[in-house]
Protein backbone atom coordinates (compact mmCIF):
# COMPACT_ATOMS: atom_id res chain seq x y z
CA UNK A 1 0.00 0.00 0.00
CA UNK A 2 2.00 2.51 1.38
CA UNK A 3 4.69 1.23 -1.14
CA UNK A 4 2.41 2.34 -3.91
CA UNK A 5 1.28 5.61 -2.76
CA UNK A 6 5.35 5.91 -2.68
CA UNK A 7 5.61 5.08 -6.54
CA UNK A 8 2.85 7.43 -7.54
CA UNK A 9 4.52 10.84 -5.48
CA UNK A 10 7.34 9.61 -7.35
CA UNK A 11 6.06 9.72 -11.14
CA UNK A 12 3.69 13.22 -9.98
CA UNK A 13 6.53 15.34 -8.11
CA UNK A 14 8.51 16.21 -11.34
CA UNK A 15 5.89 17.26 -12.71
CA UNK A 16 5.00 20.19 -9.85
CA UNK A 17 8.03 21.07 -9.78
CA UNK A 18 8.39 21.58 -6.52
CA UNK A 19 11.67 22.38 -4.73
CA UNK A 20 13.86 19.47 -4.65
CA UNK A 21 13.72 18.87 -0.42
CA UNK A 22 10.49 17.59 -1.83
CA UNK A 23 11.17 15.35 -5.00
CA UNK A 24 12.07 12.20 -3.14
CA UNK A 25 10.91 10.05 0.39
CA UNK A 26 13.21 10.63 3.52
CA UNK A 27 15.66 8.37 3.75
CA UNK A 28 15.17 5.09 5.42
CA UNK A 29 17.98 5.30 7.63
CA UNK A 30 20.26 8.79 8.41
CA UNK A 31 23.91 8.87 6.79
CA UNK A 32 24.77 8.91 10.76
CA UNK A 33 22.88 5.36 11.37
CA UNK A 34 24.11 3.87 7.69
CA UNK A 35 27.76 5.00 8.47
CA UNK A 36 27.26 3.85 12.13
CA UNK A 37 25.69 0.62 11.40
CA UNK A 38 28.49 -0.45 8.92
CA UNK A 39 31.22 0.25 11.06
CA UNK A 40 29.62 -1.73 14.20
CA UNK A 41 29.96 -4.33 11.89
CA UNK A 42 33.19 -4.47 11.26
CA UNK A 43 34.08 -4.27 15.25
CA UNK A 44 31.55 -6.98 15.98
CA UNK A 45 33.02 -9.19 13.66
CA UNK A 46 36.39 -8.05 15.26
CA UNK A 47 35.39 -8.70 18.33
CA UNK A 48 33.53 -12.14 17.90
CA UNK A 49 36.49 -13.64 15.63
CA UNK A 50 39.20 -12.30 18.73
CA UNK A 51 36.59 -13.46 21.30
CA UNK A 52 36.80 -16.68 20.04
CA UNK A 53 39.96 -16.51 20.08
CA UNK A 54 40.84 -16.02 23.75
CA UNK A 55 38.13 -18.34 24.54
CA UNK A 56 39.55 -21.35 23.28
CA UNK A 57 42.96 -20.65 25.49
CA UNK A 58 40.64 -21.91 28.65
CA UNK A 59 37.37 -22.66 27.41
CA UNK A 60 35.93 -23.08 31.22
CA UNK A 61 33.71 -21.79 32.84
CA UNK A 62 33.41 -20.86 36.53
CA UNK A 63 31.61 -18.40 39.00
CA UNK A 64 32.93 -16.35 41.53
CA UNK A 65 35.66 -14.47 42.09
CA UNK A 66 38.74 -17.44 41.15
CA UNK A 67 38.52 -20.14 38.76
CA UNK A 68 41.49 -22.36 37.35
CA UNK A 69 42.27 -26.11 36.42
CA UNK A 70 41.85 -28.14 39.52
CA UNK A 71 38.76 -25.96 40.65
CA UNK A 72 35.36 -27.07 39.82
CA UNK A 73 33.80 -25.25 36.89
CA UNK A 74 30.17 -24.29 35.93
CA UNK A 75 30.31 -24.71 32.52
CA UNK A 76 32.75 -26.61 29.98
CA UNK A 77 32.78 -26.09 26.47
CA UNK A 78 33.60 -29.18 24.85
CA UNK A 79 37.22 -27.53 22.88
CA UNK A 80 40.41 -28.71 23.51
CA UNK A 81 42.55 -25.71 25.57
CA UNK A 82 44.65 -23.99 23.02
CA UNK A 83 47.24 -22.39 24.48
CA UNK A 84 50.01 -19.79 23.05
CA UNK A 85 47.70 -19.93 19.93
CA UNK A 86 44.99 -17.75 18.93
CA UNK A 87 44.46 -15.42 22.32
CA UNK A 88 47.42 -13.12 21.83
CA UNK A 89 46.41 -11.39 18.51
CA UNK A 90 43.07 -12.33 19.64
CA UNK A 91 43.99 -10.17 22.97
CA UNK A 92 45.43 -7.01 20.34
CA UNK A 93 42.62 -7.78 18.43
CA UNK A 94 39.65 -7.54 20.85
CA UNK A 95 40.49 -4.48 22.57
CA UNK A 96 41.62 -2.44 19.06
CA UNK A 97 37.97 -3.83 18.09
CA UNK A 98 36.43 -2.94 21.04
CA UNK A 99 37.55 0.50 21.17
CA UNK A 100 36.24 0.57 17.88
CA UNK A 101 32.42 -0.63 18.93
CA UNK A 102 32.30 2.06 22.02
CA UNK A 103 33.50 5.35 20.21
CA UNK A 104 31.27 4.56 16.88
CA UNK A 105 28.22 3.68 19.64
CA UNK A 106 29.39 6.88 21.62
CA UNK A 107 28.84 8.47 18.05
CA UNK A 108 25.74 6.78 17.08
CA UNK A 109 23.76 7.46 20.79
CA UNK A 110 24.65 11.06 20.93
CA UNK A 111 24.22 11.82 17.59
CA UNK A 112 20.88 9.62 17.88
CA UNK A 113 19.64 11.79 20.88
CA UNK A 114 20.73 15.02 18.79
CA UNK A 115 18.63 14.09 15.65
CA UNK A 116 15.58 12.62 18.12
CA UNK A 117 16.08 9.52 16.08
CA UNK A 118 15.64 7.19 19.31
CA UNK A 119 12.52 9.06 19.88
CA UNK A 120 11.55 8.67 16.24
CA UNK A 121 12.07 5.29 15.09
CA UNK A 122 12.58 3.17 18.17
CA UNK A 123 10.52 5.27 20.71
CA UNK A 124 7.68 2.56 22.21
CA UNK A 125 4.66 4.68 22.88
CA UNK A 126 2.34 4.12 20.20
CA UNK A 127 4.10 0.90 18.78
CA UNK A 128 2.63 -2.63 18.43
CA UNK A 129 3.55 -5.14 19.46
CA UNK A 130 3.04 -8.13 17.47
CA UNK A 131 4.98 -10.83 15.71
CA UNK A 132 3.27 -9.89 12.45
CA UNK A 133 6.58 -7.86 10.31
CA UNK A 134 5.35 -5.33 7.82
CA UNK A 135 8.21 -5.55 4.82
CA UNK A 136 6.71 -2.20 3.44
CA UNK A 137 6.40 -0.47 6.46
CA UNK A 138 8.69 3.01 7.28
CA UNK A 139 8.28 1.98 10.66
CA UNK A 140 9.27 -0.51 12.93
CA UNK A 141 7.20 -2.37 15.44
CA UNK A 142 7.00 -2.45 19.01
CA UNK A 143 9.13 -5.66 19.04
CA UNK A 144 11.54 -4.78 16.92
CA UNK A 145 11.80 -1.53 18.94
CA UNK A 146 12.47 -3.25 22.15
CA UNK A 147 15.21 -5.63 20.82
CA UNK A 148 16.88 -2.79 19.27
CA UNK A 149 16.53 -0.56 22.15
CA UNK A 150 17.34 -3.95 24.43
CA UNK A 151 20.69 -4.48 22.46
CA UNK A 152 21.52 -0.96 22.26
CA UNK A 153 21.24 0.27 26.41
CA UNK A 154 21.20 -3.39 28.03
CA UNK A 155 23.09 -5.76 26.26
CA UNK A 156 25.86 -3.82 24.92
CA UNK A 157 26.48 -1.97 27.88
CA UNK A 158 26.56 -5.04 29.66
CA UNK A 159 28.99 -6.03 27.55
CA UNK A 160 31.25 -3.22 28.03
CA UNK A 161 30.26 -3.27 31.74
CA UNK A 162 31.63 -7.16 32.02
CA UNK A 163 34.73 -6.76 29.98
CA UNK A 164 35.78 -3.29 32.40
CA UNK A 165 34.97 -5.39 35.26
CA UNK A 166 37.53 -8.57 34.15
CA UNK A 167 40.83 -5.28 34.15
CA UNK A 168 42.90 -5.13 37.39
CA UNK A 169 43.83 -1.90 36.31
CA UNK A 170 40.22 -0.57 35.69
CA UNK A 171 39.03 -2.31 38.67
CA UNK A 172 41.68 -0.74 40.52
CA UNK A 173 40.02 2.54 40.61
CA UNK A 174 36.23 1.20 40.66
CA UNK A 175 36.44 -2.24 42.29
CA UNK A 176 32.33 -2.39 42.77
CA UNK A 177 32.38 -2.55 38.93
CA UNK A 178 33.79 -6.45 39.78
CA UNK A 179 32.49 -6.91 43.23
CA UNK A 180 28.49 -5.89 42.60
CA UNK A 181 28.98 -8.73 39.96
CA UNK A 182 29.69 -11.31 42.54
CA UNK A 183 33.89 -11.52 41.60
CA UNK A 184 36.08 -11.97 38.60
CA UNK A 185 34.91 -14.90 37.05
CA UNK A 186 31.39 -14.11 37.80
CA UNK A 187 32.52 -11.10 35.44
CA UNK A 188 33.92 -13.38 32.69
CA UNK A 189 31.31 -15.85 32.49
CA UNK A 190 28.38 -13.30 32.10
CA UNK A 191 30.77 -11.71 29.71
CA UNK A 192 30.52 -14.66 27.46
CA UNK A 193 26.93 -15.36 27.59
CA UNK A 194 26.16 -12.01 26.68
CA UNK A 195 28.01 -12.19 23.72
CA UNK A 196 26.51 -15.51 23.05
CA UNK A 197 23.19 -13.27 22.89
CA UNK A 198 24.06 -10.81 20.64
CA UNK A 199 25.55 -13.52 18.50
CA UNK A 200 21.70 -14.76 18.63
CA UNK A 201 20.53 -11.16 18.29
CA UNK A 202 22.92 -10.51 14.95
CA UNK A 203 21.81 -13.77 13.59
CA UNK A 204 17.85 -13.20 13.82
CA UNK A 205 18.64 -9.50 12.96
CA UNK A 206 20.19 -11.22 9.58
CA UNK A 207 17.17 -13.50 9.25
CA UNK A 208 14.56 -10.87 9.19
CA UNK A 209 16.54 -8.55 6.90
CA UNK A 210 16.19 -11.73 4.65
CA UNK A 211 12.52 -11.76 5.16
CA UNK A 212 12.36 -8.11 4.54
CA UNK A 213 13.80 -8.65 0.95
CA UNK A 214 17.98 -8.76 1.56
CA UNK A 215 18.83 -7.21 -1.79
CA UNK A 216 16.30 -4.24 -0.78
CA UNK A 217 16.70 -3.81 3.23
CA UNK A 218 20.95 -3.89 2.93
CA UNK A 219 20.70 -1.08 0.20
CA UNK A 220 18.85 0.99 2.26
CA UNK A 221 21.61 0.50 4.50
CA UNK A 222 23.88 1.56 2.28
CA UNK A 223 22.69 4.61 -0.09
CA UNK A 224 19.72 4.96 2.97
CA UNK A 225 16.69 4.39 0.15
CA UNK A 226 15.02 1.34 -0.33
CA UNK A 227 15.20 -0.02 -3.77
CA UNK A 228 11.47 -1.42 -3.29
CA UNK A 229 11.06 -3.97 -6.28
CA UNK A 230 11.11 -7.60 -5.59
CA UNK A 231 10.96 -7.44 -2.11
CA UNK A 232 11.35 -10.83 -0.48
CA UNK A 233 11.78 -12.86 -3.72
CA UNK B 1 28.89 26.95 -10.94
CA UNK B 2 28.88 22.98 -10.46
CA UNK B 3 32.95 23.55 -11.46
CA UNK B 4 33.34 26.27 -8.22
CA UNK B 5 31.07 24.21 -5.84
CA UNK B 6 33.60 20.95 -6.64
CA UNK B 7 36.39 23.19 -6.16
CA UNK B 8 35.21 24.48 -3.28
CA UNK B 9 34.25 20.77 -1.63
CA UNK B 10 37.83 19.73 -2.89
CA UNK B 11 39.49 22.76 -0.85
CA UNK B 12 37.25 21.93 2.51
CA UNK B 13 38.04 18.79 2.09
CA UNK B 14 42.02 19.23 1.83
CA UNK B 15 41.58 21.75 4.51
CA UNK B 16 39.74 19.08 6.60
CA UNK B 17 42.93 16.30 5.87
CA UNK B 18 45.13 18.93 6.77
CA UNK B 19 43.34 19.80 10.15
CA UNK B 20 43.25 15.91 10.64
CA UNK B 21 47.00 15.40 10.03
CA UNK B 22 47.88 18.34 12.07
CA UNK B 23 45.77 17.85 14.80
CA UNK B 24 47.06 13.65 15.11
CA UNK B 25 50.84 15.41 15.15
CA UNK B 26 50.17 17.18 18.20
CA UNK B 27 48.15 14.47 19.95
CA UNK B 28 50.82 12.20 19.22
CA UNK B 29 53.71 14.89 20.64
CA UNK B 30 51.77 15.31 23.37
CA UNK B 31 50.79 11.78 23.92
CA UNK B 32 54.58 10.83 23.73
CA UNK B 33 55.58 13.70 26.21
CA UNK B 34 53.53 12.39 28.67
CA UNK B 35 54.56 8.73 28.11
CA UNK B 36 50.97 7.57 27.10
CA UNK B 37 52.51 5.29 24.04
CA UNK B 38 53.47 2.02 24.68
CA UNK B 39 56.60 0.38 23.29
CA UNK B 40 54.55 -2.07 21.29
CA UNK B 41 52.39 1.15 19.73
CA UNK B 42 53.90 -0.14 16.11
CA UNK B 43 51.90 -2.09 13.81
CA UNK B 44 47.90 -2.47 13.12
CA UNK B 45 46.73 -3.00 16.70
CA UNK B 46 48.86 0.04 17.63
CA UNK B 47 46.09 2.22 17.57
CA UNK B 48 44.43 0.27 20.14
CA UNK B 49 46.49 -0.66 22.24
CA UNK B 50 48.13 2.81 22.27
CA UNK B 51 43.87 4.04 23.42
CA UNK B 52 44.20 1.24 26.18
CA UNK B 53 47.45 2.02 27.70
CA UNK B 54 47.07 5.81 27.47
CA UNK B 55 43.30 5.53 29.18
CA UNK B 56 44.09 3.18 31.86
CA UNK B 57 47.36 5.22 32.70
CA UNK B 58 45.92 8.46 33.07
CA UNK B 59 42.94 6.39 34.99
CA UNK B 60 45.39 5.16 37.39
CA UNK B 61 48.13 7.25 37.85
CA UNK B 62 46.88 8.25 41.39
CA UNK B 63 48.03 4.71 42.69
CA UNK B 64 45.35 3.25 42.46
CA UNK B 65 45.63 -0.30 44.71
CA UNK B 66 44.50 -3.63 43.54
CA UNK B 67 41.68 -4.84 45.18
CA UNK B 68 42.72 -6.86 48.21
CA UNK B 69 40.86 -9.90 49.76
CA UNK B 70 40.96 -11.40 53.28
CA UNK B 71 43.00 -14.63 54.11
CA UNK B 72 39.52 -16.75 54.30
CA UNK B 73 39.59 -15.87 50.26
CA UNK B 74 43.05 -17.48 49.59
CA UNK B 75 42.51 -20.12 46.81
CA UNK B 76 43.27 -23.67 48.07
CA UNK B 77 44.16 -24.69 44.42
CA UNK B 78 46.86 -22.21 42.20
CA UNK B 79 47.16 -23.17 38.96
CA UNK B 80 50.40 -22.70 37.53
CA UNK B 81 51.53 -21.57 33.99
CA UNK B 82 54.72 -22.90 31.78
CA UNK B 83 57.54 -24.37 33.56
CA UNK B 84 60.63 -23.68 35.43
CA UNK B 85 64.14 -23.25 33.62
CA UNK B 86 65.67 -26.42 32.84
CA UNK B 87 69.16 -25.70 32.35
CA UNK B 88 71.63 -23.84 34.32
CA UNK B 89 72.11 -21.44 35.71
CA UNK B 90 69.27 -21.90 37.12
CA UNK B 91 69.33 -25.95 37.94
CA UNK B 92 72.20 -25.69 39.88
CA UNK B 93 71.08 -22.56 42.20
CA UNK B 94 67.64 -24.34 42.57
CA UNK B 95 69.92 -27.35 43.95
CA UNK B 96 71.82 -25.32 46.10
CA UNK B 97 68.82 -23.80 47.45
CA UNK B 98 69.48 -20.13 45.58
CA UNK B 99 72.03 -19.79 48.35
CA UNK B 100 74.05 -18.60 45.35
CA UNK B 101 71.87 -16.61 43.74
CA UNK B 102 71.84 -13.02 43.20
CA UNK B 103 69.60 -10.20 42.14
CA UNK B 104 71.79 -7.85 40.16
CA UNK B 105 70.39 -4.23 39.57
CA UNK B 106 72.11 -1.90 37.60
CA UNK B 107 71.69 0.68 34.33
CA UNK B 108 70.92 4.23 35.12
CA UNK B 109 71.65 4.11 38.71
CA UNK B 110 73.77 5.63 41.19
CA UNK B 111 74.90 2.41 42.98
CA UNK B 112 74.85 -0.54 40.53
CA UNK B 113 74.13 -3.71 43.20
CA UNK B 114 73.72 -6.99 43.86
CA UNK B 115 71.38 -8.76 46.59
CA UNK B 116 71.00 -12.02 48.24
CA UNK B 117 68.22 -12.90 49.08
CA UNK B 118 68.84 -13.18 52.84
CA UNK B 119 69.63 -8.85 52.21
CA UNK B 120 66.18 -8.94 50.21
CA UNK B 121 64.51 -10.22 53.05
CA UNK B 122 66.26 -8.32 55.97
CA UNK B 123 64.61 -5.16 54.19
CA UNK B 124 61.16 -3.60 54.81
CA UNK B 125 58.83 -6.12 53.75
CA UNK B 126 54.77 -6.09 52.36
CA UNK B 127 52.31 -8.77 52.32
CA UNK B 128 49.31 -8.12 50.16
CA UNK B 129 46.33 -10.49 49.05
CA UNK B 130 45.56 -10.49 45.89
CA UNK B 131 44.15 -11.98 42.33
CA UNK B 132 46.54 -13.42 40.10
CA UNK B 133 44.97 -13.15 36.84
CA UNK B 134 45.83 -15.38 33.97
CA UNK B 135 45.53 -13.64 30.24
CA UNK B 136 44.01 -17.08 29.50
CA UNK B 137 41.28 -16.80 31.39
CA UNK B 138 42.11 -18.44 35.31
CA UNK B 139 42.41 -16.71 37.89
CA UNK B 140 43.81 -17.47 41.93
CA UNK B 141 44.20 -15.53 45.05
CA UNK B 142 47.50 -15.56 47.18
CA UNK B 143 49.03 -13.95 49.40
CA UNK B 144 52.28 -12.40 47.85
CA UNK B 145 55.39 -11.13 50.08
CA UNK B 146 58.39 -9.10 49.43
CA UNK B 147 60.23 -6.31 49.77
CA UNK B 148 58.53 -3.13 47.77
CA UNK B 149 60.41 -2.52 44.33
CA UNK B 150 60.24 1.38 45.19
CA UNK B 151 62.23 0.53 48.18
CA UNK B 152 64.87 -1.29 46.29
CA UNK B 153 64.85 1.49 43.67
CA UNK B 154 65.75 4.31 45.98
CA UNK B 155 68.04 1.97 47.55
CA UNK B 156 70.43 1.63 44.07
CA UNK B 157 69.51 5.92 43.68
CA UNK B 158 67.33 5.44 40.28
CA UNK B 159 68.73 8.80 37.76
CA UNK B 160 65.89 11.15 36.75
CA UNK B 161 66.52 9.97 33.45
CA UNK B 162 64.73 6.74 34.18
CA UNK B 163 61.55 5.51 31.78
CA UNK B 164 61.41 2.44 32.47
CA UNK B 165 62.51 -0.59 34.63
CA UNK B 166 63.16 -3.96 32.33
CA UNK B 167 62.93 -7.54 34.78
CA UNK B 168 65.37 -10.13 33.06
CA UNK B 169 64.74 -13.63 34.45
CA UNK B 170 66.60 -17.06 33.81
CA UNK B 171 63.96 -17.62 30.99
CA UNK B 172 63.33 -15.62 27.90
CA UNK B 173 60.22 -14.07 29.24
CA UNK B 174 61.65 -10.64 30.17
CA UNK B 175 59.13 -7.54 30.36
CA UNK B 176 59.48 -4.33 31.76
CA UNK B 177 57.14 -1.96 33.44
CA UNK B 178 56.96 2.62 33.39
CA UNK B 179 57.90 4.01 36.22
CA UNK B 180 54.08 4.80 37.34
CA UNK B 181 54.03 0.59 37.94
CA UNK B 182 58.02 0.24 39.36
CA UNK B 183 56.66 3.26 42.28
CA UNK B 184 53.18 1.72 43.02
CA UNK B 185 53.41 0.48 46.70
CA UNK B 186 51.70 -2.82 45.53
CA UNK B 187 54.79 -3.73 43.06
CA UNK B 188 56.41 -6.27 44.92
CA UNK B 189 59.71 -7.97 44.48
CA UNK B 190 58.16 -11.42 45.80
CA UNK B 191 59.95 -13.97 47.67
CA UNK B 192 57.28 -15.79 49.58
CA UNK B 193 53.60 -17.16 48.77
CA UNK B 194 50.77 -17.88 51.19
CA UNK B 195 53.51 -17.35 54.23
CA UNK B 196 55.94 -19.80 52.71
CA UNK B 197 59.01 -19.05 50.27
CA UNK B 198 58.59 -18.69 46.78
CA UNK B 199 57.35 -22.38 45.01
CA UNK B 200 59.16 -23.10 42.18
CA UNK B 201 56.71 -23.73 40.07
CA UNK B 202 55.41 -19.60 40.87
CA UNK B 203 58.82 -18.18 40.40
CA UNK B 204 61.23 -19.05 42.50
CA UNK B 205 63.53 -17.79 44.01
CA UNK B 206 62.24 -14.25 43.20
CA UNK B 207 59.39 -12.95 40.84
CA UNK B 208 57.80 -9.28 40.13
CA UNK B 209 54.38 -8.64 41.28
CA UNK B 210 52.45 -6.12 39.36
CA UNK B 211 48.58 -6.87 40.31
CA UNK B 212 47.38 -3.97 38.50
CA UNK B 213 48.18 -6.19 35.19
CA UNK B 214 47.71 -9.76 34.18
CA UNK B 215 49.75 -12.35 35.59
CA UNK B 216 52.02 -12.66 32.72
CA UNK B 217 53.46 -9.40 33.22
CA UNK B 218 54.82 -10.36 37.34
CA UNK B 219 58.16 -11.85 35.97
CA UNK B 220 59.00 -15.34 37.57
CA UNK B 221 62.56 -16.27 38.06
CA UNK B 222 64.17 -12.85 38.30
CA UNK B 223 68.21 -12.73 37.61
CA UNK B 224 68.60 -9.01 36.88
CA UNK B 225 67.16 -5.41 36.67
CA UNK B 226 67.64 -2.81 34.51
CA UNK B 227 67.00 0.97 34.80
CA UNK B 228 66.96 2.16 31.56
CA UNK B 229 65.53 5.68 29.71
CA UNK B 230 64.59 3.87 26.04
CA UNK B 231 63.63 0.36 25.59
CA UNK B 232 64.61 0.55 22.10
CA UNK B 233 67.94 -1.64 22.73
CA UNK B 234 66.27 -4.63 24.23
CA UNK B 235 64.98 -7.22 22.31
CA UNK B 236 62.73 -5.88 19.16
CA UNK B 237 62.58 -2.90 21.40
CA UNK B 238 58.77 -3.92 22.30
CA UNK B 239 59.46 -3.48 25.66
CA UNK B 240 59.23 -7.28 26.27
CA UNK B 241 59.12 -10.88 24.88
CA UNK B 242 55.67 -10.62 25.30
CA UNK B 243 54.51 -9.11 22.34
CA UNK B 244 57.08 -11.02 20.12
CA UNK B 245 54.37 -13.99 21.22
CA UNK B 246 51.21 -11.81 19.88
CA UNK B 247 50.78 -10.60 23.45
CA UNK B 248 50.55 -6.66 24.55
CA UNK B 249 53.13 -5.03 26.47
CA UNK B 250 50.44 -3.64 28.60
CA UNK B 251 48.28 -6.10 30.18
CA UNK B 252 46.22 -3.73 32.38
CA UNK B 253 43.46 -4.52 30.17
Amino acid sequence: MSFQTRMADSVYLPGLAIPHSEASPAPRHSAMVRITHWISVVSFIGLVVSGIGILLAHPRFYWGETGGVGTPSIFDLPLPFMLGGPSGWGRYLHFESAWLCVLNGLVYVVSGLVSRHFQKDLALGGSRFTWRFDNDAHRYNGVQRLSYLAVIFVVLPLMIWTGLAMSPAVTSVFPALVNVLGGHQCARTIHFFTGVALVLFVFVHIGMVWRAGFRSRVGAMITGRAAAQKDGL
Amino acid sequence: MSKSFSRRKLMTAGFTAAGGVAGLTVAARLASRYGLIPPDWAGVYGPGETLTYAAQHILTSAHSLAREFSRSEISRVAQVSGEHPQTDPYQSLFSGSFADWRLAVDGLVARPASFSLAQLKQFPSRSQITEHICEEGWSFVAEWTGVPLSYVMNLVGISPRAKYVAFFPFDEAWDSLDMQDVWHPQTLLAYGMNGRDMPVDHGAPLRLKVPRQLGYKSVKYLARITVTDTLKNFGKGEGSSAPEGGYSWYAGI
